[in-house]
């Protein structure tokens, strides 16, 4: 068998490009030029979230500013290294050096990562843990938040501390009983039912999430924190906020056509305005 | 008389180019496939730009759009079908079934697939997906506004959920169905060629890069494509037979009581998430597969740790089965199971860094040629160390919970199965044009080409992240609910800029291409002196690919500047005796 190794017509063609700078060091300052603006931005914190309000959110902040040093850091060691490599060996009519690789670098750099991935999650794992394992405090505030395209409902158990029951069938925003309430329930005479949140300061919270139509969510950037609302279920969100004053609520899981207009309101209050909040709300019903 | 007289011709005629068209040789359907991408990426493009336009100028008149100015339920219909065109038309179809469709078997010496019958109907399915996904635009509701992920009840009771969610949902089911239905059999076409066809001398060990990348993308397309197709069955169930698999007693629709009972939501989210965390891996694998090719190739170096690549792709393939639940970590799943899928995820991102640093091995010590296809595998290397950190964010649900479906997220799937995809698909378009139409594409077009793609998509995709760590929230129509969006506008203006930029540059791609395959120089045989078995063929290649002479192969093939070797590329049908470095060429990776 005979085959040709190349053409003259093939040398022709390589030969014209072979050797040219221009696009190494127009590919490696655009990537140089990536990393400087990615560093700045970030550095510069221009685009910055909102302060935290609790200490978990804190947690998340510190975790996250954890894993931004370390992906930071292999993204400009990684975009560098590559800005590096195609500038310094550019076709200049040099022979590439011969190599099929090398185990121990192999072995180096895959421990190398596997730690620093695995130590990130270990810690990530613990804020988790923190967040959403931690064994509910004895003290806590129980609210209700119901979910429907596109609108938040909230109810708060009132003074008997016990939700009434509701009925999927009894569901009638037209009628006032956008929850479906059950009016025979004793239990539910007391409930209050409420279009925005509104919590005590420093006190622990837990929201009961459930939705009665589509999958929503209940996002507040403060908290660093967000739950799916899934029909058929409840899920619990806990947080303790530290600070007073007025966040919002929105919904990120695609929910239908008003999904963008989706939003609410929570109020963080001292605790002689959550009590009067709730004599004000107890009168309206 | 004339009618009579005519008839045999225009009957022979009509048989050759029936026979064209429903050509059974895998590179006519590669060729069917890349041309399908491209009308998909194309019509995926302008739904995006129309969705740019929209959120920064929501007042203006638009062209296409049915009362010229967007309502949210229009908007939610192109975020659907953008990322439907996207993810299944192009990210899947244009690097598997397109270019492992036309290389894969002449790479590994076959004359075809192993199944050329199934390899048509896998095209033709495809295509009949394709055109169903399409009318769904033309029914009355429009197109599905559930998202590409279609999560019921939103998707799963009918319209009284919203517009688009009547007919228009379930034609985007039957279009999937269809869809998972052609991908098994590609797949079990891929398999078997993959495993059965190999020439003599090929062994698994000496396949290109880019072959394993095949190899392992069908398998996981084998896996998580016929999971996706039981739930779709269970989806169309549950909107046309009344069944509950993901419909929960209590649903209430304008009022109006559901009569279900006993499903689940999250479970359809359990099961869309096994295939679709899995696709992430089908649309950029092959884009790695093409990558060390490429940067091997032009550095005139083999890969560095073949093996390790190769097994880094097999590691990839097995991990990216069992962390689907990394995209469920808010959705109300058990927060232990967080735990688990987090650490998995973070697990996944060892063997695709250690991909990155071998790719920065094979450069270094190079002496890089920057033709096009190599610019553009440079670019797929740094787009995906982009999105793949940002990955080890969202990977920790600690992290995610404030992050989740935000334009953060929207970024780092953009950038690391998008862009970085995408730029897998030009580099192997511009790398194997000359191959697959005989001609070649204009080399100062095609850099053009790169350098506005280049910068443009980070100037797309980086200030997403920004936006997304500030609280923007994505499938959002306009910013005119939560207060605090509008003050991110002008992050968004200068995407949608960049975005408009980015798009117009794709014109200098489709200029070039079209007009290459017409008036491109004629290409030679080996124009990039590469070492794979497709260089050793014509341009195009003949109907059996080796026009009845077919190889053996002798060595690895990335055997580039072996040391004694009087040319600095070995392809690998080259006989020991004939490539004069006898004692190099004996199969041994870390010599």
């Amino acid at each position: 068998m005979r085959i040709e190794l190349e053409t003259v017509s093939e040398r022709r063609f390589r030969s014209p490009l072979r050797g040219s700078a221009a696009p190494a060091v127009l590919l490696a300052l655009l990537l140089i030029l990536l990393v400087a603006a990615t560093v700045y931005v970030f550095a510069a914190h221009l685009f910055p979230p909102p302060p935290p309000i609790t200490s978990a959110a804190l947690l998340v902040d510190h975790q996250y500013n954890l894993t931004l040093c370390a992906a930071g850091a292999a993204f400009v060691l990684a975009q560098l290294g590559l800005a590096c490599a195609v500038f310094l060996f550019r076709d200049r009519g040099q022979r590439a050096r011969f190599t099929r690789g090398s185990t121990w670098m192999e072995i180096a750099w895959t421990s190398v990562t596997l730690c620093v991935f695995l130590g990130l999650g270990i810690a990530g794992n613990r804020v988790w843990a923190a967040i959403e394992i931690a064994p509910s405090a004895g003290d806590t505030i129980q609210v209700e938040v119901t979910e429907s395209q596109f609108v938040y409902t909230f109810r708060y158990p009132g003074p008997d501390g016990k939700f009434g029951r509701l009925e999927a069938g009894l569901v009638s925003p037209a009628t006032g009983n956008p929850l479906g309430l059950d009016p025979n329930d004793p239990n539910g005479k007391d409930d209050i039912v409420t279009p925005s949140l509104t919590v005590p300061v420093n006190r622990p919270i837990e929201l009961l999430i459930r939705s009665q139509d589509v999958v929503h969510n209940f996002y507040v950037r403060e908290l660093r924190l967000q739950q799916d609302a899934v029909p058929g279920m409840v899920i619990p969100m806990r947080f303790t906020p530290d600070r007073i004053g007025q966040y919002e609520i929105v919904c990120t899981q695609l929910c239908g056509l008003g999904h963008y207009h989706m939003h609410s309101l929570l109020e963080v209050v001292s605790d002689s305005d959550y009590n009067a909040f709730l004599k004000r709300e107890a009168a309206a019903q | 008389m004339n009618a009579t007289a005519h008839a045999p011709g225009a009957a022979l005629a009509s048989r050759s180019v029936v026979r064209r068209v429903f050509s059974t040789d895998h590179k006519v359907i590669g060729l069917q496939y890349f041309f399908l991408a491209l009308a998909a990426v194309t019509f995926g493009i302008v739904l995006s730009l129309l969705m740019r336009f929209h959120l920064v100028w929501p007042a203006a008149h638009l062209p296409f759009i049915s009362g010229g100015v967007m309502t949210p339920e229009q908007y939610l219909a192109l975020v659907t079908m953008h990322g439907t065109f996207m993810v299944f038309f192009v990210l899947t179809t244009a690097p598997q079934g397109a270019f492992g469709n036309f290389f894969l078997p002449i790479q590994i010496g076959a004359a075809d697939m192993a199944f050329p019958r199934l390899n048509m109907l896998s095209f033709w399915l495809t295509f009949a997906s394709f055109l169903c996904m399409i009318s769904a635009f033309f029914v009355p509701g429009g197109a599905p506004i559930s998202g590409w992920t279609a999560y019921p009840p939103l998707s799963g009771v009918g319209d009284v959920s919203g517009p688009g969610e009547g007919i228009g949902q379930t034609l985007w089911l039957v279009s999937i169905l269809i869809f998972c239905f052609a991908s098994l059999l590609g797949s079990i076409n891929f398999i078997s060629t993959t495993i059965e066809m190999r020439a003599p001398g090929m062994t698994l060990l000496r396949m290109p890069l880019t072959v394993w990348a095949w190899f392992v993308t069908s398998i996981l397309s084998l896996l998580a494509f016929s999971v996706l197709l039981a739930a779709g069955i269970l989806l169309v169930l549950d909107r046309s037979a009344g069944t509950s698999f993901f419909l929960p007693a209590g649903l209430v629709f304008s009022g109006e009581l559901e009569s279900r009972n006993g499903g689940s939501p999250l479970l359809w989210q359990h099961l869309f998430w096994f295939f679709g965390h899995p696709e992430v891996y089908i649309a950029i694998l092959p884009g790695m597969g093409v990558a060390s090719h490429i940067l091997s190739n032009f550095s005139r170096k083999p890969v560095f740790g073949y093996r390790t690549m190769a097994f880094a792709m097999c590691a990839i393939g097995f991990l990216g089965l069992l962390i689907w639940g990394h995209h469920m970590f808010v959705s109300g799943m058990n927060p232990y199971s967080g735990l688990t899928f987090s650490m998995l995820t973070l697990a996944i991102a060892v063997p695709s860094a250690v991909k990155t640093f071998n790719w920065l091995g094979t450069l270094w010590g190079g002496k890089i040629q920057f033709h096009s296809p190599m610019l553009f595998a440079l670019g797929f290397v740094s787009f995906f160390i982009t999105g793949g950190l940002s990955g080890i964010f969202l990977a920790q649900p600690a992290i995610d919970t404030t992050l989740h479906a935000t334009y953060y997220v929207v970024a780092h799937f953009h950038l690391v199965m998008g862009v970085a995809a995408i730029f897998g698909i030009f580099a192997a378009t511009y790398y194997w044009f000359p191959k697959m139409f005989g001609r070649c594409m204009n080399e100062r077009l095609s850099k053009l080409h790169f350098w506005f793609t280049f910068a443009g998509a980070y100037c797309i995709f980086m200030p997403m992240h920004f936006i997304g760590i500030a609280g923007g929230i994505r499938r959002y129509a306009d910013w005119t609910g939560p207060a605090y969006l509008a003050g991110l506008q002008p992050l968004h203006r200068f995407i949608t800029i960049a975005a408009f930029i980015t798009a117009a540059a794709q014109l200098l791609f489709f200029y070039n291409f079209f007009r290459s395959l017409k008036a491109g120089a004629s290409a030679a045989l080996n124009p990039w002196s590469a070492t794979t078995l497709e260089w050793t063929v014509s341009s195009p290649p003949p109907h059996d690919n080796f026009a009845g002479r077919f190889p053996s192969v002798y060595r690895g093939p990335y055997e580039y500047s072996v040391p004694g070797a009087a040319q600095d590329f070995l392809p690998q049908n080259l006989p020991d005796e004939q490539a004069g470095v006898g004692a190099v060429s004996q199969e041994s990776p870390h010599a």
